[in-house]
């Protein structure tokens, strides 16, 4: 045996340290979380997320090393009922590794991030206790993300779907008593609940697939499903569409695609660490990951597979529209995130899997990079904030902090009242940051070129890849993709301008303070990886590394050439857009108070956008508010009504009373137990009144019944 | 020798006469005597049988009967008087309150 052999399948046993390595991270800081300094907790946290990286690339260089084996390895029995066998088992291949890759490389930079950010964010919150609870958050983010990716079955990948989605709801509710201004409410947790019961719906749609698998493929297992697919496609494709399509529900679910996207920009109120981690980078491309697993079942329905793309597309466009006029740094990047999970489903609809995971890798990339930026921005403004309000009001108020500590102790109802509550996030406090904050601004920049799809960005290759293939086979979505990318461009122009151009539209802005090393090298990590990213699936021949790559797993992919007229187009596309926006917003700067230049040759149109098209509020009209009104039907008529009123008090207590009182109560125990045990005492007393009277007292009559008892003993003994 | 079912009739006699006497008197020292007259009868009766089967047994018994019978005329004459004492009368048809 050669010793390069034993260590390239050395590797693949180490799968299950992918899972383990964050729960023992979560673990310690669960256990020793509260004795730990807050740099302790998250080297703790940010070794477990790297022991996971390292473990990724250790497979992956398996994988490689090994052409493209992919191998199972079992870890535990799990499921053993009749003839469904289902262990707990790690697949380990080309893609899962792809995604094990991008997981934990980029969770592991926001972890790191996330020190720098959260020493900040627990502070200006008054709630230092919560550090050591975001990392273990985190963490068990990391684990349920990993057993998503390396699942061997759709059953295991569901068990990762629903821990992430528990970590999402835990992550964005972070603070939950408050707002994101931190002003006493419970927004933060109503955004966690949208998001949890958005998904609810979501996973109703995945597990109708599962059941449908089950039934008619008989497993849950990849291959398995993969193998008995075509001829259950042959005999009955219904099954395929339905299944393909209701696991298209679980994807809108998890990956925000319309109609069940609305969850995603709320989910904004989580801090900027779980914004980048788990809803740009990661959780949410869980959906796109589920369509290239799924590949060979959907290759199979091209219908369902046209549904897919038409679903990407439409969200593509539709969310580029309405970040083109929301005003919150995050809330932008949230709708923009929609966008390009839209490009991404997009694509793996068309069935362009490699076009669609390399935009997944480079989104992760470039997301986290503007994410961590804007929380960087956030923090940055906080600072300012802080340091003119302490500046200021030295003499007549203590500290701001202590301010802000007395404001929370009062209801919500007097805090309405008292001064208006600054928003950090909101891009119209800020301008000029550049100046103020030059390394953020880089940073920002490189990520916003990258999502433009600017040469030679990451964004540009992956954009332009998923772009030709929808040329070639879906002209339709190709058109609306190629509007949503000029949106894209316009928007993070706008936002470039509006944030880091133009002068200090408030203090804060002016004031503003450049983050610390922690949290700018991580993201100088991701600004290279933006950069050179594209790098993975150059279009030139030779070049498809990545889709080589994915080859391995997924069959043969198409690996298409440059096109100088997608790519021509697409980058004038890009460059007009910017320069509108510099028309816009960089030339004259938004001053402090004015209304967004837009507004005015828009009109109506911007209002929709401003207000999200009103989707929320249509969701009310036709879902909320009726389904309230069935709640309340219910449980007024059904429930109180009907069911307590009339069929618990009058059918089932009246019957009862009525049992209880005239044939319990009157015939069988007045008249018959009663009048027995009333009998039984007249007849004992009068009993005893007669035979008392034996009882006279005097001693001979005794003397003679003890006589004759005697004779009739001593007779009856005589004389048997 | 005189046989035994003549000792028998006698004590049987004595017996039905103490018995009687326990009845149908009032004074309780007659009843004493009574009592004391059935008592000597079943010691009679005893002897008899003792002779007859020609074993002690009878005999011993009619020793623990005489001291049982003096111990229950100590008690018995010691309460007559106590009753004496707090009534000023004996009449055993009096002492009835014990009646049901």
């Amino acid at each position: 045996m050669h010793l390069s052999e034993t260590v390239n399948t050395g590797f693949y046993s180490l799968a299950p340290w992918l899972v383990f390595a964050p729960v023992i991270g979560l673990l310690i800081n669960a256990v020793f979380g509260r004795q730990f300094s807050e740099r302790m907790v998250g080297t703790v946290a940010s070794l477990a997320s790297g022991a996971a990286f390292v473990v990724s690339v250790l497979l992956a260089y398996s994988v490689s090393a090994n052409h493209g084996l992919a191998v199972s390895v079992p870890f535990a029995e799990w499921i053993h009922i009749g003839n469904l066998k289902l262990d707990w088992t790690f697949r380990v291949d080309s893609l899962s590794t792809t995604m094990m890759l991008v997981v934990s490389g980029v969770g592991t930079l926001i972890h790191i991030y996330a020190i720098g950010y959260m020493h900040e964010d627990v502070r200006f919150k008054q709630q230092e206790g919560r550090f050591a609870r975001f990392f273990i958050f985190l963490n068990l983010f990391i684990a349920a993300m990993m057993i998503l990716v390396s699942g061997d079955s759709y059953l295991m990948l569901f068990v990762g779907w629903e821990g992430v989605g528990l970590c999402s709801f835990l992550l964005i509710g972070f603070w939950f008593e408050m707002d994101t201004l931190a002003r006493p409410s419970w927004a933060n947790s109503d955004a966690a609940k949208k998001a949890f019961i958005t998904n609810r719906v979501g996973d109703f749609g995945f597990l109708i697939a599962g059941f449908l698998m089950f039934w008619y493929l008989g497993s849950f297992q990849f291959d398995e499903v993969f193998a008995a697919a075509p001829a259950i496609a042959e005999s009955a494709p219904w099954v395929i569409v339905a299944i393909t399509l209701f696991m298209l529900i679980g994807v809108a679910g998890k990956s925000a695609q319309i109609p069940l996207y609305i969850w995603l920009p709320d989910a904004m109120a989580g801090p900027t660490p779980v914004s980048a981690l788990i809803h740009a980078a990661t959780m949410v491309t869980a959906g796109v990951y589920l369509v290239t697993r799924s590949a060979p079942i959907y290759t199979l329905v091209p219908q369902a597979q046209y549904v897919v793309a038409m679903v990407g597309a439409g969200t593509a466009l539709f969310a580029a529209t309405i970040a083109v006029g929301q005003y919150d740094i995050k809330k932008v990047l949230a709708y923009s995130t929609i966008s390009q999970l839209g490009f991404m489903v997009a694509a793996v609809g068309m069935g362009a899997y490699a076009a669609g995971m390399f935009h997944l890798i480079t989104h992760a990339f470039f997301k986290a990079l503007l994410f961590l930026s804007a929380g960087s921005v956030i923090l940055g403004l906080e600072r300012g904030h802080h340091a003119h309000a302490h500046h200021a009001y030295h003499d007549e108020k203590p500290k701001a902090r202590g301010k802000k500590k007395e404001e929370r102790d009062h209801d919500s109802h007097a805090h309405e009242g008292h001064e208006e509550v600054f928003d950090p996030g909101d891009m119209r406090n800020m301008g000029g940051i550049r100046k103020t904050m030059p390394v953020t601004f880089w940073l920002y920049m490189i990520g916003t070129l990258a999502l433009a799809g600017i040469f030679p960005f990451a964004g540009f290759w992956s954009k332009d890849e998923i772009l030709l293939d929808a040329k070639l086979h879906y002209p339709s979505v190709y058109w609306q993709l190629s509007i949503a990318a000029f949106f894209t461009a316009f928007y993070m122009g706008r936002q470039i301008w509006m944030v880091f151009f133009g002068t200090a539209r408030t203090d804060a802005a002016k004031h503003a303070e450049e983050s610390p090393k922690v949290m700018t090298v991580p993201l100088m990590a991701l600004a290279v990886l933006s950069v050179v990213g594209g790098a993975l699936n150059l279009p030139f021949k030779g070049f498809h590394q990545l889709g080589h790559w994915l080859e391995y797993t997924l069959g043969e992919i198409e690996a298409l050439p440059l096109d100088l007229g997608v790519a021509g187009i697409s980058t004038i596309l890009a460059l007009l857009a910017i320069l509108i926006s510099w028309l816009l917003y960089g030339r004259n700067p938004l001053k402090s108070g004015q209304i967004d230049p837009l507004k005015k040759p828009l009109g109506f149109v911007f209002t929709g956008m401003e207000n999200k098209w009103f989707v929320d509020e249509g969701y009310g009209v036709l879902i909320i508010t009726p389904f309230k009104k069935i709640s309340q039907f219910v449980a007024d008529v059904i429930d109180w009504r009907f069911w307590h009123d009339f069929v618990h008090d009058t059918v089932i207590a009246g019957t009862y009373n009525w049992v209880s009182s005239i044939a319990l109560d009157h015939y069988a125990d007045q008249r018959g137990i009663d009048a027995f045990a009333n009998w039984l005492g007249t007849a004992t007393q009068w009993v005893s009144d007669n035979v008392r009277k034996v009882q006279n007292g005097f001693v001979r009559s005794y003397a003679l019944s003890v006589l004759l008892g005697v004779v009739l003993i001593l007779g009856y003994l005589i004389l048997k | 020798m005189v046989p035994v079912d003549y000792y028998i009739a006698l004590s049987a006699i004595l017996f039905i006469i103490g018995a009687l006497g326990v009845l149908v008197r009032r004074n309780p020292l007659i009843v004493f005597m009574s009592i004391e007259l059935m008592l000597n009868a079943a010691n009679l009766a005893f002897v008899a049988f003792a002779s007859v089967y020609e074993t002690f047994s009878g005999q011993i018994f009619v020793f623990f009967v005489i001291a049982v019978a003096a111990a229950e005329v100590a008690v018995g004459l010691a309460l007559i008087v106590e009753i004496f004492k707090s009534r000023k009368n004996i009449n055993v048809d009096d002492l009835n309150s014990l009646k049901g």
